[in-house]
């Protein structure tokens, strides 16, 4: 275990020093954010200045080695924009981002897998049939289409919810969340839902496939022979089965609905870490799109990390050590 | 589209706010970078800046001069501005306002830290100051500087109490965010709003709203529902696309202006050899750049038919322009039209410049900068193909775009900025491109004329307004006849806003709560 996990650490550093290799010199070959940020009525001289205050003036390699000595102390640079730290920026912004992205995997869990187990069961029936049909619009309407439309229904139309924005927060931990309030829950309840609809989709028509396929098989014949309740032999036998892709997916859907959340925070106006990435490409802001990036590189490694700690508790056979 | 779509449902109602009478929210287009005012010359920094700070010299709707925290200023010499300022006005901290504040913030301005475009460009050609009483400033200015006054009215007051080096995030907190304004700041967070609070010993007019909400909801779609869902009673930037809908919605109001926003293309009259992205009728090199012959250029701009794009393009949400500047600005040229429409006249002109077949061009613009940019560059591609001249058009995000701009990498392409009045254009846009003077800093084809360089060191070394104005004129009309750059439109600025409240245009795309008003309240 120790061992699977130090080469697993030692791996994801060379993953990291690579993506800042490639992140870094990526974005500083495209545009001049000079150019963006300064005022058309600025002189020869003030051009100067900026160049020099953000530091464009070095050789790119000089650039790079000052960004990895900055990120070996933590310091991922200073956003050109705010002229506030990168990661402070995205730190500050994260919460946002995270209650909007577990609320969507929690929905897309709680609503998909029993929906999934339902269809599989009964998949001639009319509901199981209606549910498959569902799926498809979950997953093939655009984000952003489904964001207006909710919208336009639910807050234009009917008037029941807020149409953007946060709404009132709480503190918890010193950092404000929305679901703390019920003003915080009505502005989370359409950013949420846009988020999950294709991950409820995806989860169910897993589950239903997962269900399919294991309900003929030896086992379950046999545990019904045995005279196991049907409940048991779904929830338990055919459950410990279908669940390892659905994490894996899960896991996967987790990491991209918070680095991609930019479609339903820019409709929603949620002041999360999408917006500020999208905001940092438009005016090429590099610190804090590289900062951003290295975040989601770890995400992604953290999460992985989970997924395969998650595999040995669902299913014994797994072993970590043996992975060599 | 989606207004399009939302009105295509009959039954929407527009929900009241349930929020206190005297609350407003509005939202904004774009998030400001900073809360300290001289951080970063930056539109929708100034929108919510005006709320809180004051400047010496303000401007009106239609972007005038008129006294701020300074009642009247003059010329008392050659190189002396002299400001008497208002008397008994005070900080939110509680500090009289004193012309020792004034001296602190010129002093402050060029010392923020790692500005990303600092407003030293608007302070730096005063040299020194001295106040012989509270009430009266003077500055002096290395030799005759008469846009000293213009250029104030972007300069805000903040208090000498703030002490030495005030830090900019101490601005975004709230702590250091004091200043004269009609609003005090209650809290900022950045990306999302700012709380205002009424400042009642403000020395203005009293503003109508207690508690203001201002929210940045940049995505165009999101922020017109908002509006029509109740959740904000003004939005700025309305697209045009929406205004037409909009219009015809009992709802909403819907107030409008041309703004100082000019949409203009640049031939590029820095290569005289072959230019990029131009070619022979063939492909062929041509060896010379045919963008530095008069008779090109005048064919290229009389292609143009401006009205068409006006309606067509731009849904009506612009103004055809022959010039730098429209009416009411200071500087417009009164008896100057945009070119008209003459397609034979221009085949003639391209034949008798020695180009009976045209060429070959690749016509560069942005496609999410300007309203509806990437369609202008398009529809003039076509006009342009109409006299013979191939274009294909180019139209390149703004981030990958702008800086190409500035290394003459284009031949013909789209850019726009709004100018305060006419010197501003003249200057820096059109002045032979002159890093030591630090004029002709955004002439970005380096178009060179001597004769109008002569009148424009000319005009900036008078001080009588009406006698400069008159050399600008003079400056201006020179420019369009030798087609220096190609004016297209003046776009319009759009707000929309709950029915029954009034709001006033201003042609500076600023959004000021202060002038939005209950009808008849």
């Amino acid at each position: 275990m120790t061992s699977w996990l130090l080469r697993r650490l030692i791996q994801a550093l060379f993953v990291v020093l690579a993506m800042t290799v490639i992140v870094f010199i990526g974005v500083n070959v495209i545009g001049d954010p000079v150019e963006i940020l300064i005022s058309p009525q600025a002189d020869q001289a003030e051009r100067a200045r900026a160049v020099i205050a953000l530091g464009l003036d070095r050789p790119l390699w000089e650039q790079y080695a000052r960004f990895l000595w900055g990120a070996l102390h933590g310091d991922l640079g200073k956003s050109f924009v705010f002229n506030e730290p990168a990661l402070r920026l995205i730190l500050q912004r994260m919460p946002a981002t995270m209650e909007l992205a577990v609320t969507a995997v929690l929905l897309s869990i709680v609503l998909g897998i029993p929906l999934g187990l339902y269809a599989g069961l009964r998949p001639n029936g009319i509901p199981g049939r209606l549910i498959m049909a569902g799926s498809i619009f979950g997953f093939s309407l655009p984000t952003f289409w489904v964001g207006l439309m909710l919208i336009m229904v639910f807050a234009v139309q009917l008037g029941w919810l807020p149409s953007t924005g946060r709404g009132q927060t709480a503190m918890m931990f010193g950092v404000p969340w929305s679901f703390l309030t019920r003003d915080g829950l009505a502005h989370m309840l359409m950013p949420a839902t846009n988020l999950a609809l294709g991950n409820i989709a995806l989860v169910l028509r897993l589950t239903r496939a997962g269900v399919r396929e294991n309900m003929h098989m030896d086992y379950v014949k046999f545990a019904r022979a045995k005279g196991l309740t049907p409940a048991r032999v779904l929830f338990v036998h055919v459950m410990k089965n279908i669940l390892i892709p659905i994490v894996t997916v899960v896991g996967l859907e987790f990491g991209s609905i918070i680095a991609f959340a930019v479609v339903t925070e820019s409709v929603f106006a949620w002041p999360g870490m999408g917006k500020l990435i999208i905001d940092s490409i438009n005016v090429l802001d590099r610190p804090v799109i590289v900062a951003y990036l290295m975040m989601i590189v770890f995400l992604f490694i953290a999460i992985n990390l989970i997924v395969d700690l998650l595999y040995t508790v669902l299913d014994p056979r797994v072993r970590l050590e043996s992975r060599e | 589209m989606f207004i399009r779509a939302a009105a295509t449902i009959a039954a929407l109602t527009l929900t009241a706010a349930t929020a206190h009478a005297q609350s407003v929210t509005m939202a904004m287009s774009a998030a400001p970078t900073s809360i300290d005012p001289h951080y970063h010359t930056f539109n929708p920094n100034e929108t919510v800046d005006i709320h809180i700070y004051d400047r010496l010299v303000e401007r009106d709707p239609q972007n005038n001069l008129i006294p701020g925290l300074a009642l009247s200023w003059k010329l008392i010499d050659d190189s002396t501005w002299e400001f008497k300022l208002r008397q008994g006005v005070k900080f939110h901290d509680g500090s009289e306002f004193t012309a020792a504040d004034v001296a602190y913030t010129l002093t402050r301005v060029p010392t923020v830290v790692n500005s990303p475009g600092s407003f030293s460009i608007y302070t730096k050609t005063v040299i020194s100051t001295e106040s012989p009483d509270p009430y009266t400033i003077r500055m002096k200015t290395a030799g005759l500087y008469p846009l000293l006054p213009t250029d104030l009215a972007n300069v805000f007051i903040i208090p000498k109490t703030l002490g030495p080096n005030p830090a900019t995030e101490d601005f975004n907190s709230g702590k250091n965010a004091a200043g004269t304004g009609a609003y005090r700041m209650v809290e900022y967070k950045s990306g999302e709003r700012v709380e205002l609070e009424r400042n009642d010993g403000w020395w203005g007019p009293k503003p109508h709203w207690q508690h203001v909400t201002i929210r940045m909801i940049p995505n165009d779609g999101a922020r017109t529902a908002a509006l029509l869902a109740g959740d904000v009673q003004l939005i700025e930037f309305v697209p045009t696309a929406d205004a037409a809908r909009l219009r015809s919605d009992k709802r909403v109001t819907l107030s409008e202006i041309a703004s100082l926003r000019l949409i203009y293309m640049w031939l590029d009259r820095s290569h005289t050899g072959d230019a990029p992205f131009i070619t022979g009728p063939n492909g062929e090199k041509l060896g010379k750049n045919p963008l530095n012959d008069l008779r090109v250029r005048q064919a290229l701009t009389m292609a143009i038919n401006r009205p068409a794009i006006v309606e067509r393009v731009m849904e009506g949400a612009a103004y055809p322009i022959g010039q730098f500047v429209g009416p009411g600005t200071w500087g417009h040229v009164p008896d100057l039209p945009p070119p008209t429409l003459d397609v034979a006249r221009a085949k003639a002109l391209l034949a008798e410049a020695g180009y009976p077949n045209g060429f070959r061009i690749t016509l560069h613009g942005p496609n999410d900068r300007y309203v509806n940019d990437g369609k202008i560059i398009q529809s003039i591609g076509q006009m342009w193909s109409r006299i013979g001249v191939q274009t294909s058009v180019d139209a390149i995000t703004w981030p990958n775009y702008v800086g190409r701009t500035n290394k003459q990498e284009f031949s013909a392409y789209l850019l726009g900025w709004g100018f305060p009045e006419a010197t501003n254009p003249l200057r820096s846009l059109v002045y032979t491109f002159s890093p030591a003077k630090g004029w002709g800093a955004v002439n970005r084809a380096r178009y060179s004329n001597p004769a109008f360089d002569g009148l424009v060191d000319k005009l900036m070394a008078t001080a009588d307004d009406a006698a400069r104005e008159k050399l600008v004129i003079e400056a201006t009309r020179l420019a369009m006849t030798d087609v220096a750059l190609i004016p297209l439109h003046l776009q319009k600025n759009i707000w929309a806003m709950k029915a029954g409240l009034s709001f006033v245009p201003r042609t500076d795309e600023d959004t000021r709560v202060m002038d939005l008003r209950p009808i008849g309240g």
